[in-house]
């Protein structure tokens, strides 16, 4: 690592669920710019990760730092001002479903900036055009899309007011092969587009590499390995080889059985 | 001797529960109430959950009301000729309709349609991540979700009672009138001679408090509800039960403000 402040600096982070240690002293650092991506198997904690760093999450320890702010010790209007530099695409989507396709890209719009509805429909469109979708899928329900469509709406939102950082947990999870190639293809596309710092979390190991220019691996609640993305199929590290191989023998397993 | 133990346990352990539920239940109202008297306000959200807690629920609330009346004069007239009272009936269906089963029946009917409607929306929003996606997109929760639905549930359900009060009147003389011979001008002059503007405004707040009570426990259970789709339907169903038995002991506290000497 350069001297330079890190986008994203975590130290120590750990979070329990009652006797459940699932974070348990996590380091990592972003660099700006960077598309970090964080692997590891179901339940090893990635998603509360990402949580604890939107601040979905109160972390029990630690410390999360953007742009060298604590963001836990910040107020909380700058904490919301925070906010609204990160765009974040959920697992299933998570679209409202009682607002149409146009309102739900536009919404952080016009909740953050007050852009008049007109203005807000007009944006959200340019945006849809973006991930590859109509205008007139502005006007559907999100029942009415797709599970690739809604990915497409998730990510529009999440892009729709050009955030300095993005987070996407699973956005491939539940789609087909060639869908899972396209909306990586498009998360990289929008991330190069804004210069935005990402943070990816996936155990598919094809959109990993895909969407990553470096990577880290969580395991027993922490970091096990980083790298770059292009060492995770040849890392040297017998977790992380184990796991983008997908063996059955190994020392996870043997941690399992442990 | 075990067994008392474990009884006085059980007791002990459902007494610290029930003082858990009436706290984070307050806490709850009070940050729903704080953020109703701070900006931004979403009007839209208002306005759309007004519509449906007034306007939908109109039907049914008409229909129990009007029906209600009906009953209640048919009812009256078979006791009250057992004291050749049968005069007094006007005063005793109006008196009943717009101080007790307006405001009752309205809310219990509103607690199953839109309490439940509340909980089962606000709740999926919670296990599909939606209510985590309003955070992230800078919108506080309680103030987008809960802040307007309180305000819709105080203000749309008197107005429901109101239109209650006026059909299940309706309900009585269409009976009176119809059935058991009463003369319409009599009927209608003992109706309005005997109701005090009390009656209507007691029950009118009885009507505020219990569609803020609604409100409360749909949106309650609907944001801490967990599990999936199995924690929706059981955040629904604590949702109706808990208003309904909320909305009948408030009545009681009510009723003994406005009417005991």
């Amino acid at each position: 690592m350069s001297g330079a402040t890190p986008k994203i600096r975590l130290r120590g982070l750990r979070k329990a669920f009652g006797a459940k240690q699932v974070l348990d002293g996590v380091d990592l650092d972003v660099p700006s710019g960077t598309s970090m991506v964080v692997i590891g198997g179901s339940g090893s904690g990635k998603s509360v990760l990402i949580k604890c760093i939107l601040g979905l999450i109160e972390p029990d320890e630690g410390t999360i730092e953007i742009d060298g702010r604590d963001v836990m010790r910040l107020p909380r209007t700058e904490r919301t001002a925070l906010r609204a530099e990160i765009g974040m695409l959920f697992q299933n989507g998570a679209l409202f479903d009682s607002l149409p396709v146009w309102e739900n890209v536009a919404f952080g719009l016009m909740a953050r900036r007050n852009v008049a509805r007109g203005a807000a429909r007009t944006h959200a469109e340019g945006v849809l055009a973006q991930v590859g979708l109509a205008a007139s899928v502005g006007g559907l329900w999100p029942a009415e899309l797709s599970g690739g469509m809604q990915k497409r709406v998730g990510l529009a939102r999440a892009i729709a007011a050009q955030p300095a950082i993005l987070f996407f947990d699973e956005p491939t999870t539940g789609l087909d092969p060639i869908m899972g190639a396209v909306i990586d293809g498009l998360i990289v596309d929008c991330v190069k587009r804004l210069g935005s710092t990402a943070v990816a979390i996936t155990h598919d190991m094809a959109s990993a590499r895909r969407i990553g220019d470096a990577a880290a691996m969580l395991h027993g609640g922490r970091i096990v390995w980083s790298g770059p993305a292009a060492r995770l199929m040849d890392s040297g590290n017998p977790l992380v080889d184990q796991f983008t191989h997908g063996r059955r023998e190994g020392p996870i397993q043997m941690a399992l059985r442990g | 001797m075990n067994a008392l133990l474990d009884g006085l346990a059980a007791l002990g352990r459902g007494a610290f529960a029930a003082c858990r539920f009436a706290g984070a239940l307050t806490l709850f109202a009070l940050a729903g109430v704080s953020h109703l008297l701070r900006p931004p306000f979403h009007l839209r959200a208002f306005l759309r959950a007004f519509v449906e807690f007034a306007y939908f629920s109109l039907p049914v609330v008409a229909l129990t009301a009007v029906f209600t009346g009906m009953v209640l004069a048919l009812q009256s007239s078979t006791g009250l000729s057992r004291f050749s009272a049968e005069s007094a009936m006007p005063n005793l269906v109006v008196l009943s309709i717009t101080r007790e089963l307006g405001p009752v029946l309205a809310g219990l009917m509103v607690a199953g349609r839109v309490g439940a409607a509340m909980a089962a929306e606000i709740g999926t929003m919670r296990v599909t991540d939606q209510i985590d996606a309003l955070t992230t997109l800078s919108t506080n929760p309680m103030k987008y979700l809960v802040a307007p639905r309180l305000l819709a549930g105080l203000l749309a359900l008197p107005l429901l009672v109101l239109v209650a009060d006026i059909l299940g009147v309706l309900g009585g003389f269409i009976i009176a009138t119809v059935s058991l011979g009463f003369n319409r001008a009599i009927y209608l002059e003992n109706t309005f001679n005997y109701m005090t503007t009390q009656d209507v405004v007691s029950g009118l707040t009885k009507a505020a408090v219990f569609g803020f009570v609604i409100a409360l426990l749909g949106c309650y259970h609907g944001y801490r509800s967990r599990g999936g789709a199995q924690g929706v339907g059981a955040a629904t169903t604590s949702a109706v039960v808990g208003a309904s038995i909320l909305i009948l002991a408030f009545d009681y506290v009510l009723t003994e403000l406005f009417f005991a000497r």
